[in-house]
């Protein structure tokens, strides 16, 4: 249908067409001699003046520009290569660096312990041999007082033993008799104590 | 008379008569075209170089064009063709601006006309001619003598290709010209059935010729592309002889 229709068309346009052509000179102007020469003329013309305008000056310049970007992009490209191999560089350098310092701090820190741990024992050994100095003096002391104390305890018995005999009795007894009872009886006491 | 479809292909002298030597070459509305084609191209491209690293449009519009050309080139004829560059892309761009400028309605169609175009592709055939025998001297003559060919069909071989050869300007002048007044042939033809059929059936043609103008402005550029790349296939043949 639609075909036809189409159809129709065409041929009723050829029609037109004909009837138009033969109502002219017809033909193609192509085919007319009467302006080639003056197309040749005109086409040399702007032709040439177009190629060496092109050719000369901008063309150049177009490749140039390309040229220039491209070069340019390049150049970024290393530059940004360059850069971000120095950062990494410097990254690595500062992490060096930070390392360095905490094994430095570490480092100090050990030294720095172990010293106040030596000064601590140090300190610690010398006060307890000066306890210990102290302690066989302190014993050394109460020897003697234990010693001391002996003899003067003896000496008050007697002295107490013959004053309680000269109220009992109104008379002085022999000192040596009585020494040699109290030592006697002490004697006793002792033997009891360190029996126990 | 402007249902004459080949109405619009007439050539007429716009201003005074110029004769040199009994010799006409008034300035016609081919010439206009050509002469708009042109300054059009300066202009656009003259634009087209600002040196700018990030480009605006019409710079990126010139580099594309520029890049296209290049690679075209680099791809048909290699990197031998280098020099020739600036002909081939004054070449494409005339062709293409010439046929765009004839898409305007009312507008004239410089390309549909055959001296133009046999001109330009008779210039190209004697030009690769001259290329080819100055690269290879009279080795160039090889170019008609295919390799690895019996000796019998050798006679009839040579005669092919030398007619082939010949033949080339006017299969690439014709190409063009033939295509050009064809597709505006067959606009101005819708055209006129849009205009005759009237409001009621003028519908149909009015949509063939919204079709046809798409298709024809992809002929355009496809046709310029075309007289170009075989421009660049003759460079070929004349730098690197291959046969």
């Amino acid at each position: 249908m639609l075909k036809k229709i189409i159809f129709q068309f065409l041929a009723l346009g050829l029609i037109f067409t004909y009837s138009a052509q033969s109502a002219e000179s017809g033909g193609m102007p192509q085919l007319n001699p009467e302006f080639w020469i003056s197309q040749i003329f005109w086409l040399v013309l702007t032709f040439g003046l177009l190629f060496i305008i092109l050719s000369k000056f901008i063309l150049p310049k177009i490749s140039n520009n390309l040229e220039t970007r491209k070069s340019q992009i390049l150049e970024n490209i290393e530059t940004a290569d360059k850069q971000r191999e120095e950062t990494e560089k410097k990254v690595k350098e500062f992490d060096k660096i930070i390392n360095g310092t905490k094994v430095e701090a570490k480092n100090f820190f050990n030294s720095e312990r172990q010293k106040v741990l030596d000064d601590i024992n140090n300190k610690r050994l010398s006060l307890e041999k000066d306890i210990e100095k102290e302690i066989i003096k302190a014993e050394e002391e109460i020897d003697q007082l234990k010693k001391t104390s002996q003899e003067k305890v003896t000496k008050i018995a007697i002295e107490t033993s013959s004053d309680l005999v000269k109220q009992l009795i109104g008379e002085d007894i022999n000192k040596s008799s009585l020494s040699a009872i109290v030592e006697d009886l002490s004697k006793k006491e002792m033997e009891k104590h360190n029996g126990i | 008379m402007a249902a004459n479809p080949m109405y619009q292909f007439n050539v007429y002298r716009i201003g005074p008569e110029i004769k040199i030597n009994n010799i006409d070459i008034s300035f016609t509305n081919a010439s206009l075209f050509m002469v708009i084609s042109s300054l059009a191209i300066l202009i656009i491209f003259n634009l087209g170089t600002k040196r700018s690293i990030i480009p605006n449009k019409i710079q990126l519009l010139a580099e594309l064009s520029y890049s296209f050309i290049s690679k075209m080139i680099s791809d048909t004829a290699g990197s031998k063709a280098k020099p020739y560059f600036s002909f081939i892309f004054s070449l494409f761009m005339f062709v293409l601006f010439c046929n765009m400028f004839g898409m305007i309605p009312y507008s004239f169609t410089v390309t549909s006309h055959i001296i133009v175009t046999f001109v330009l592709a008779a210039f190209i055939f004697i030009g690769v001619t001259i290329i080819g025998f100055i690269k290879h001297g009279l080795g160039y003559l090889k170019l008609f003598v295919p390799s690895g060919v019996p000796m019998v069909l050798l006679p009839l071989i040579v005669v092919i290709e030398i007619i082939s050869y010949l033949s080339r300007p006017i299969s690439l002048s014709v190409r063009l010209f033939a295509n050009m007044m064809a597709g505006h042939t067959m606009m101005k033809v819708f055209g006129g059935f849009v205009v005759s059929l009237g409001i009621v059936g003028g519908w149909l043609p009015l949509g063939f010729s919204v079709a046809l103008t798409g298709l024809e402005i992809l002929v355009a550029f496809l046709q310029a592309y075309v007289f170009a790349i075989l421009t660049c296939i003759y460079l070929n043949d004349a730098l690197n002889l291959h046969h």
